[in-house]
């Protein structure tokens, strides 16, 4: 490769003069870099940078001892319960379907794979509104098990159970989607050692598999978690918005607003935002290590010695 | 390669557990579900369906729907192309907050989105306001709806051209240079027509997001049908209506208009990874 990036004047050699002709004709001109920066930065800023502003401006408009009250009155208190119920019931058991589903495919060949592929991303083709709708069609009072849901005195949707569901729906492709290719990656050299030497299958996913892919894991498992928090329209649809009992936090953000309690719909949104932030440096800091697993051995070192 | 495969087979335990597992909670979360929109579809014949999901208000929301998604789209085609090329090509202050910040519409919880939206574009809001003096409405109005999609799809179009730009070969546009091409035309021959497949995925992947979009739009929309009614929304109106087979009768074209665009897209993905081979 030519020296591009180097830097001139190591060698008086026309090699340099090449690489500052090519430099001139591989990289776009000052006013070309300065518009795109100035139209990126300006597109980001209006439709990132001030909403993100906005939920912090209008939460604290009027003053910090509303926001607190906003945020630790008894309604408030029991839809931050209810998210984290939800996303303790439902992260769990995405991530073990995630790790089944990513070992049955990147473990095996089988036929159908393909399809079984594409049905882990279903839930991003459905709307949120039909998300929570399917499960009206079957656990609702017109629904299939209506009636012996009834009869029985079971409440799933208008309560705790349907939104719990709707959440599963909407976040189990998450884990398996970051696993499947980080498994991919690993390959199956030490574990098919681990199994000639001696080791049984759990002792095998335990201590060779596990410990190898568990940056993607954890990566997956916070992105499962920032939706399962923060879906809304899939359990609008299932909870019935009764105040108290079936509200989580993007619920209760649009009650407020529907209210017109705006300084305390925002400062809830401002828990959501940060919980949003929080996701986004978390990606940051793993999303580098899942690449960095994902690299071949070589490749990886290579980067590591640069 | 069939060998090792087949050695892999007999040899890695665990198959039957995991597929098992994998087929049952599936088939338990996601495919009888689905399969009720179906079935309950099925139960409320030809002449109905076709009375509710051809009925002016549902044909209005169509049209809002996919029009504005496909604006939504197109919009941020042309501006995530923008921000993927400055985030991989130039450096500038803030690059790393602003690169980690373009996933903020994933994260960000849709009435979270909303309300934010719509403070800020309503007509005394921060940007809002700046458009009354032109006699343009933003928030409670079509291009409302547009704004919310558009923030919503912002992170497709940069985060598929981001890695491919990334990998894209600095000698591919060196060869080019010195064989005489210009910037406009290394461009034009070179970097454009690997990026394209990238680019189409992202536009789709926004456009079918937008599409089912509900959250966000719903606060900003200002819901009067015929006008800014989104068809998720109306599927909503009609569940609180107790009409539950009008609902999964527009549920059902939604989700055959959702699942022919994931299979294009996956389609599209396949072939821009053998293009990416390939070149």
């Amino acid at each position: 490769m030519l020296p591009v990036e180097g830097e001139s004047g190591r060698d008086s050699t026309p090699a340099s003069e090449v690489a500052t002709n090519l430099r001139r004709t591989t990289e776009d001109p000052v006013w070309a870099r300065r518009l795109i920066i100035g139209i990126a930065i300006g597109f980001l800023g209006v439709f990132l940078i001030i909403p993100l502003g906005m939920v912090f401006a209008q939460a604290l408009d009027k003053g910090i001892g509303l926001y607190f009250a906003s945020i630790t009155n008894p309604e408030a208190l029991e839809a931050i319960k209810l998210t984290l119920l939800t996303a303790a019931i439902a992260v769990p058991l995405n991530l073990v379907f995630g790790l089944a589903a990513s070992w049955a495919i990147t473990r095996f060949e089988f036929r159908g794979k393909n399809l079984l592929t594409t049905l882990i991303d279903l839930p991003f083709a459905v709307s949120p509104v039909i998300s929570g709708l399917i499960f009206v069609l079957m656990f609702g009072t017109q629904g299939w098990f209506g009636d012996w849901l009834v009869a029985h005195n079971i409440r799933i949707i208008f309560a705790v159970p349907g939104i719990v569901l709707a959440t599963i729906f909407v976040t189990f492709p998450f884990v398996a989607r970051e696993l499947i290719p980080v498994m991919e990656a690993v390959g199956t050299d030490e574990e098919l050692a681990a199994i000639t030497l001696g080791a049984n299958g759990w002792q095998t996913f335990l201590r060779i598999t596990l410990p190898r892919v568990k940056w993607g894991l954890l990566y997956g498992v916070i992105i499962c978690n920032a939706r399962a928090m923060g879906e809304f329209g899939a359990v609008s649809v299932v909870s019935g918005h009764i105040r108290g009992l079936t509200n989580t936090m993007p619920l209760y953000v649009e009650i407020l607003y529907n209210d017109y309690a705006f300084t305390a719909s925002f400062a809830v949104a401002s828990l959501l935002t940060a919980l949003a932030l929080l996701t986004l440096i978390a990606k940051r800091v793993i999303g580098g290590k899942v690449e960095h697993a994902r690299l071949p051995f070589g490749e990886a070192a290579e980067r590591e010695a640069a | 390669m069939a060998g090792t495969m087949k050695a892999k087979r007999r040899v890695l335990p665990g198959f039957g557990l995991t597929m098992g597992y994998t087929l049952v909670y599936l088939s338990l979360i996601a495919l009888i579900p689905l399969s009720t929109i179906l079935l309950k579809t099925a139960g409320m014949g030809w002449e109905h369906f076709w009375h509710v999901v051809l009925s002016p208000r549902v044909i209005a929301a169509y049209r809002l729907s996919i029009g504005a998604s496909l604006i939504a789209a197109l919009v941020n085609s042309i501006f995530g192309f923008l921000v993927a090329w400055a985030l991989t090509r130039y450096e500038f202050v803030g690059k790393g907050g602003l690169d980690a910040l373009v996933d903020l519409p994933f994260a960000l919880p849709t009435s979270v989105a909303g309300i934010t939206l719509t403070s800020i574009y309503a007509q005394n809001g921060l940007i809002g306001r700046l458009f009354v003096p032109l006699g343009i409405k933003i928030a409670f109005a079509p291009l409302g709806v547009v704004v919310a999609l558009t923030f919503i799809g912002l992170p497709f179009v940069v985060r598929t051209v981001q890695p491919v730009l990334q990998n894209l070969e600095a000698e591919l546009e060196e060869a080019a240079a010195m064989l005489g091409a210009s910037r406009l035309q290394t461009f034009q021959r070179v970097i454009g027509p690997a990026l394209l497949p990238a680019a189409i995925t992202g536009f789709a992947l926004a456009f079918a997001r937008a599409l089912g979009e509900y959250g966000s739009v719903v606060f900003i929309s200002g819901n009067m049908p015929m006008r800014t009614e989104v068809v998720p929304l109306l599927i909503m109106t009609k569940l609180e209506e107790f009409d539950y087979q009008s609902a999964t009768a527009i549920a059902l074209v939604m989700l055959i208009i959702s699942f022919t665009m994931l299979f294009g897209i996956n389609l599209l993905q396949r072939w821009s990874a053998s293009r990416h081979v390939a070149g």
